[in-house]
């Protein structure tokens, strides 16, 4: 995710760092806007810090249920107040985004979008595996992979805490 | 609101003493209703009766796509396999995995999109929709959310329907979108052990998923649009359409309103596996929300399952409430392109790269509804019949065999064809492929009725003898039972005249002008020849004797 690429960066952070991604990010946007856009000044916006920007949006503030619905979502965990506050923080670094005026651009999924996307042969080459792929798995009952009778439901925030902290982790 | 009934209540008492005029008796009507109703109902509504609850039925078909292997991976698609032995590393969701697109469900999505009249898109794009479930390894599922490939759709159909359903009622349902998306793979419950067996030998297969947009009232249009839609995919040959076992499944969302007025809460309806459930499910769904608002109840927005034993439908287990998708665009998949035809194609393409839009609209098959016209051109029957016809599997060859080996009128045939022999089928739960009676044979019983050898009561008895002893040919049924007309004319008049003569009074009634009572003077004739004499010899000749 985006934004976990972004976590990583802010790691210590510092302009040299902003500046390098920022450089590999820059030459992403400038096969996109090859149409029209004018950003020969970007690069030097980029190193300046972000909060002096005059079209900033305001910093994002991220609502205790959200952060639930989050961790229930993608089964991640923030952990403490400072895992949220990493996130708060590289959500406001991917805020610079807004800079860039993009009217009249089309938005970019992935960088393989001008790739032509091959198609099949409607041929059977693959299967057949089974006793492979059962081997990876833990539990398994006569070929068939055991699974919970359903969804597990997620433990509350307190008893997870408990559980990471009797962890490995 | 008890001060504005005791208000009213008076009000009522006051106006019955005013001479009675028109206006009051709506007055009357009005305070009535909104005593009754006692709620927040706008005065104006009621002058005229409370409308009715109508219902509102919007379909979610997925439609398994008839090809060799999945949509992103090379394993087989089979229906009954070893658990486990049609899954590649992709659908098993091993890391390093990646999906590869399939060109035959390409096709198969542009050519239904085709025959229900969709808008393709020249280029659409695939999705990841998250949510975790154990029989969906990857976490997430490969779906078209923003752009599918096909659009704006209209599915036509037609059902029997009147007073005696014997009019053929069209329709139509418009098609919001038909996108590609993966299939997931079987959960078996196993409650003994508490535990889920999982089997991904679905797993990576490709759907077509149609969305229709909520057009329909009931459950008998729902199950017309789905069997004609069945019909139409298995002409296409894109999907078998088998919903017992799993080819085509169907989700109901089902809600009720006041015709005017805007769309109440819906639910969603699972777990149907035939047609007729559909219909039934429909239907009670329909029931049982116009009974909760009635009651002054509101429907719960849920998904509930319908129970075929019982014919009703409970709620499933709690689904956490609204789920959050998480849709993004699936990073591994460029956007699929189809090209509108040949001479729109890039230069130095492969043939096995381009999927052509107008070559495939050039290889489509004949339709059921295109089918149904030529039927009726050809063989002037009548729109219900021909309607018959192409709904039963087999039955339209069926007939053609027939036509082929006569030469009578097709009116004459199609009703023997649409009623006794599906009658018969009907009761012995057969299929027309597994008929006793073949073609060539009931052919031949029909000639032997045009004849005149036979009337057309013991045709009928034939027919059914006929079924019975498959081997035997009707003439050889005829024989053996002496069961052909009667037609020596000397002895119809014989056993007229003993009739006519043992019944003085009836006779007497017919000349005084009750022409009625002839027919039970016939009915004793044919009683002493055992049904054999023909009924219109036989009403000519005691017509003449009793004038």
């Amino acid at each position: 995710m985006a934004t976990m690429s972004a976590f990583h960066t802010l790691r210590g952070v510092s302009l040299e760092i902003i500046g390098s991604s920022c450089n590999l990010w820059r030459n992403n946007v400038y096969s996109l806007t090859t149409k029209s856009c004018r950003l020969r000044c970007l690069q030097s916006r980029i190193l300046r810090p972000f909060s002096s920007r005059q079209h900033n949006p305001k910093p994002t503030k991220i609502p205790v249920d959200l952060v639930d619905k989050l961790e229930r979502l993608a089964l991640v965990d923030f952990r403490t107040k400072q895992g949220l506050e990493c996130l708060e923080k590289a959500i406001r670094f991917a805020d610079q985004l807004h800079i860039v005026d993009t009217s009249g651009v089309e938005p970019m999924d992935s960088v393989l979008e001008d790739r032509a996307l091959y198609l099949r042969d409607d041929t059977a080459t693959e299967g057949d595996c089974a006793e492979e792929l059962l081997k990876l798995a833990k539990n398994t009952v006569e070929e068939y992979f055991v699974a919970p009778p359903g969804n597990i439901p997620l433990p509350k925030r307190e008893e997870r805490t408990a559980m990471l902290r009797h962890s490995e982790f | 609101m008890a001060a504005s009934c005791i208000a009213a209540s008076e009000l009522l008492h006051n106006i019955k003493l005013i001479p009675y005029h028109k206006a009051s008796c709506v007055l009357i009507r009005r305070i009535s209703t909104s005593k009754l109703k006692c709620s927040s109902q706008p005065v104006a509504e009621a002058t005229s009766a409370p409308q009715q609850l109508v219902g509102v039925v919007g379909l979610e078909i997925h439609a398994q796509i008839s090809s060799n292997t999945k949509l992103f991976s090379g394993s087989s698609v089979q229906f009954l396999a070893p658990p486990n032995s049609l899954v590649s590393f992709f659908d098993a969701s091993l890391p390093g995995t990646l999906p590869v697109l399939n060109r035959r469900c390409v096709e198969a999505a542009v050519m239904t999109g085709l025959a229900l009249n969709c808008t393709i898109n020249k280029k659409s794009l695939f999705d990841r929709k998250h949510y975790f479930y154990a029989d969906l390894p990857a976490g997430y599922q490969i779906t078209q959310q923003r752009r599918p490939v096909a659009v704006d759709g209209v599915l036509t159909y037609s059902f029997l329907g009147g007073k005696k359903r014997n009019q053929v009622i069209r329709k139509n349902v418009h098609i919001k979108q038909i996108q590609l998306e993966q299939d997931s793979g079987k959960s078996l419950h196993d409650d003994v052990n508490n535990q889920t067996l999982i089997d991904l030998n679905r797993a990576g297969v490709g759907l077509m998923e149609l969305v229709m947009e909520p057009d329909m009232s009931g459950g008998e249009e729902a199950a017309a649009a789905v069997r004609e839609l069945q019909l139409i995919l298995q002409a296409l040959g894109t999907c078998q359409g088998n919903m017992s076992e799993g080819q085509l499944r169907v989700d109901a969302n089902v809600s009720v309103h006041r015709a005017g007025e805007p769309l109440g809460v819906r639910t969603e309806v699972k777990n149907i596996n035939s047609i007729r459930f559909l219909a039934k499910a429909i239907d009670f769904e329909i029931q049982r929300q116009t009974d909760v608002v009635q009651r002054g109840g509101t429907v719960k927005n849920e998904t509930r399952a319908y129970d075929s034993k019982s014919g009703e439908t409970v709620p499933m287990r709690d689904k956490e409430g609204l789920q959050d998708y998480r849709f993004m665009p699936e990073p591994n998949l460029p956007p699929l392109i189809v090209f509108e035809d040949n001479a729109s194609l890039p230069a130095g393409i492969d043939a096995c790269q381009a999927v052509v839009v107008q070559t495939i609209k050039e290889g489509l098959p004949e339709l059921p509804g295109i089918k149904r016209d030529r039927l009726v051109q050809a063989y002037g029957i009548l729109p219900e019949h021909s309607f018959t016809l192409v709904n039963e599997d087999g039955l339209m060859e069926y007939f053609e065999a027939v036509m082929r080996a006569t030469k009578m009128e097709p009116r004459k045939v199609i009703g023997w064809v649409t009623n006794e022999l599906v009658g018969l089928l009907k009761q012995q739960n057969t299929s027309v492929s597994h008929s006793p009676v073949t073609p060539a044979a009931l052919a031949e019983l029909l000639e032997l009725q045009e004849a005149g050898h036979i009337s057309s009561s013991v045709a009928k008895q034939v027919f059914q003898e006929m079924w019975r002893s498959p081997g035997k040919t009707g003439a050889e049924i005829i024989r053996e039972q002496d069961l052909g007309l009667v037609s020596d004319a000397a002895k119809l008049h014989r056993v007229c005249q003993k009739v006519v003569d043992s019944h003085p009074d009836e006779v007497c009634a017919i000349r005084s002008g009750n022409k009625k009572v002839l027919n039970r003077l016939m009915g004793l004739v044919q009683k002493e020849l055992k049904g054999r004499a023909d009924p219109v010899l036989v009403r000519e000749i005691l017509q003449e004797k009793t004038s």
